[in-house]
């Protein structure tokens, strides 16, 4: 009999749970009409808008794989549960989404369920998609379904059990998914309002800028506070700290520039974020850049954390110091003073300084190229020395930068390095 | 404090400055940077030699004096994953059809004196079968002669066809060995492709150790033109001669 009752309780507990589950899953989710109106006529100006707003949502990074086809997807997104793969979004009826409907396509967005109900993994960053105006979903419905169909299957998934079934991603979404609007702050300026939409929403800026839990979840869509990008080994600096990627104090032009141009006398964009300027923020309206930096300048300041304060062996500095005349002061000058616009300069450089030494390490390891834009066509490169220098050179070198000239960052230890070479191949 | 000492304290101040400016401009000469495309190409030649002559290892080939279209090509086929290193892929992503093409005009350019040959070692057969090949090609086979793309001179055909001399056995093998197993591919259609499926891995080898025993002639320039049609239809030739599209 007793064992009936705590058979009869762990069934209902069970039960319960997959109610709760199961309700959490259909929040704030309207019925999909099978069949909808031509009302939302596919004029040019909506499909121009809605290229527009893919621009901004930078929808074709993901969406294209390598030398593929625009939008047919196919592009590996490796996470610590597995590689997931992106979906074809051009109107191929068959593999890609030319038999829906802008309800569909809203609902994915919204609420990150597919056509065929499907929960959606979200790496399709629905968490912030889904502040996105039913407006602005049904112009960018309108741009995909006029952008030319590729018959291409898409790839399955391939990740490991349990992360593999629906009913996990919909734990995973009752835990930290919840459908959400965007919301006007009556007390901001209508710029300030329309910079938190493209941030929050279609710039999903927090997909890197926020750090992420075990089971990958941010803690929101206002968490700028930095992390490290999974599997890819660079940080994304904490937008909210001064000494890291906050801009707080910076003039509202010059972060437009930055956006626009990839370059200004104080910064460089490189890594992940070239990506983001070559292919999203270097198209968007000045009066967009200007509302995202009205927005980006108002984060309350968040305190640094407590630096580390040990105090490297000198013959490692010395050794760090050789191996920076040699291979780096040609360009970035004897004392770390780079050259405006061409090379960065290191001295003062909080890129250089921040925790983690990430970009400082993956800069040294893979060299790179600020983005071909309008503004900077041509930029100036720097080379890898992933196969020139070994781990415990590279260690040394960024230490000394990091030290040198009044900089204050922490030591860099050779087993750093090893760990941050393995972003390399991602 | 009177005001006088106060301004005269704060003109020390500022000498003082002054000459801490001086002392440290004195020792820290500020980069030399040109304006050129040669100073913004210097994240290539730390892995591809001095104006990228080859460095010295054997692995990263030599690209000052190759057909320009050649280098494009080889720049989009890394941006697109048809070869597949991530250094150079990473590196190059960021950049403008414009500047890759730029950057490769200014690479297939340059005139510059090859090294001295390192001699190569390897059996008398094998040689004869390596010329052969490269020579001669094998029409039971259907294999065509390499010459026949490559010029007589085997120094490449410009825009798009490049020259087999003056590059080390293991790139060659390397590069043969990996267009065998669809790690280098070149766009379609893909003739270099259909050609080394039907090399054995003998025959890899023979070939690249011929080449690469052969010296680099004085006239080291690629052929302008070909005297007969290709053999085979070739995607390269294509994609170089394609107007620059924005990505």
């Amino acid at each position: 009999m007793k064992r009936i009752i705590v058979a009869l309780a762990v069934f209902g507990v069970l039960l319960v749970a997959v109610v709760v589950v199961a309700v959490l899953n259909f929040r704030d989710e309207d019925s999909v009409a099978p069949v909808e109106p031509e009302s939302a006529a596919r004029t040019a100006q909506l499909v121009a808008r809605g290229e527009y707003i893919a621009r901004a949502g930078d929808c074709r990074a993901c969406h294209t794989a390598r030398g593929g086809e625009a939008y047919a997807g196919g592009r590996g997104i490796a996470t610590p549960f597995g590689t997931l793969f992106t979906s074809n979004i051009t109107p191929d009826k068959r593999t890609g989404i030319g038999e829906w409907t802008p309800g569909h396509f809203w609902r994915a967005l919204h609420n990150g369920r597919s056509r065929d109900g499907r929960l959606l993994y979200p790496a399709f960053p629905y968490p912030n998609y889904t502040r996105i105006t039913r407006e602005d979903s049904d112009a960018l419905f309108a741009y995909l379904q006029s952008v030319p169909p590729v018959e291409q299957p898409n790839t399955p998934h391939a990740l490991g059990f349990p992360y593999n079934t629906q009913v996990s991603l919909a734990v995973w979404r009752a835990l930290y998914f919840r459908p959400a609007r965007h919301e006007v702050d009556a007390a901001r300026s209508a710029e300030w309002n329309r910079g938190a939409y493209l941030v929050q929403s279609l710039g999903h800026c927090n997909a890197c800028h926020a750090s992420r839990n075990a089971l990958g979840a941010t803690s929101g869509t206002l968490d700028l506070s930095g992390g490290l990008i999974l599997m890819q080994n660079w940080y994304a600096p904490a937008l909210t700290v001064p000494g890291e990627g906050g801009v707080a104090d910076w003039d509202a032009q010059e972060i437009v520039t930055f956006l626009k141009t990839g370059v200004t006398p104080n910064a460089w964009v490189k890594g992940p974020m070239a990506e983001v300027v070559r292919d999203s923020t270097q198209y968007m309206t000045d009066a967009d850049l200007h509302a995202m930096a009205s927005y980006l300048k108002s984060p309350p300041r968040a305190d640094e954390g407590e630096r580390q304060t040990q105090v490297p062996d000198p013959a490692f500095l010395a050794r760090g110091a050789k191996l920076y005349n040699d291979h780096c002061a040609k360009c970035h000058g004897d004392a770390g003073e780079g050259v405006p616009l061409i090379y960065p300069k290191l001295a003062g450089s909080r890129a250089v300084a921040m925790d983690p030494p990430a970009n400082l390490v993956r800069m040294v390891l893979g060299g790179g190229f600020s983005p071909s834009t309008p503004g900077n066509p041509r930029p100036y490169g720097m080379p890898p020395f992933a196969t020139v220098l070994s781990d415990d050179d590279i260690s040394a070198v960024v230490t000394h930068i990091r030290t040198a000239w009044g900089n204050e960052g922490a030591m860099v230890s050779a087993r750093d390095v090893y760990r941050y070479r393995g972003g390399l191949q991602q | 404090m009177t005001r006088a000492a106060r301004v005269s304290r704060r003109s020390l101040c500022a000498s003082l400055l002054a000459l801490l400016g001086a002392v440290a401009s004195a020792v820290a000469a500020p980069p030399k940077v040109e304006d050129t495309i040669a100073q913004r190409v210097q994240a290539c030649t730390e892995c591809h030699g001095q104006s990228g002559r080859a460095a010295s290892d054997g692995y990263y080939p030599r690209i000052a004096g190759k057909p320009a279209g050649y280098l494009y090509n080889q720049l989009l086929n890394f941006r697109d994953g048809r070869r597949r290193y991530a250094l150079m892929t990473t590196l190059i992503d960021p950049l403008s059809d414009d500047y890759l093409r730029e950057i490769a005009d200014y690479f297939g350019a340059l005139d510059l004196p090859y090294p001295p040959h390192q001699p190569v070692t390897a059996p008398a057969d094998v040689l004869q079968r390596g010329e052969q090949l490269v020579l001669r090609g094998d029409a039971a086979r259907q294999l065509p002669s390499c010459v026949q793309c490559h010029g007589q001179a085997m120094t490449g055909v410009a825009p798009a066809i490049p020259g087999l001399l003056g590059l080390p056995v293991d790139y060659l093998i390397g590069q043969l060995g990996a267009w065998k197993i669809g790690n280098r591919r070149a766009a379609t259609p893909d003739c270099m492709a259909q050609i080394v499926q039907r090399m054995g891995p003998q025959d890899i080898g023979a070939a690249a150790r011929w080449l690469a025993a052969q010296p680099v002639p004085a006239q080291s320039k690629p052929a302008s033109a070909l005297p007969q049609a290709l053999p085979i239809s070739c995607g390269v030739v294509v994609q170089v001669s394609k107007p620059v599209a924005s990505k």
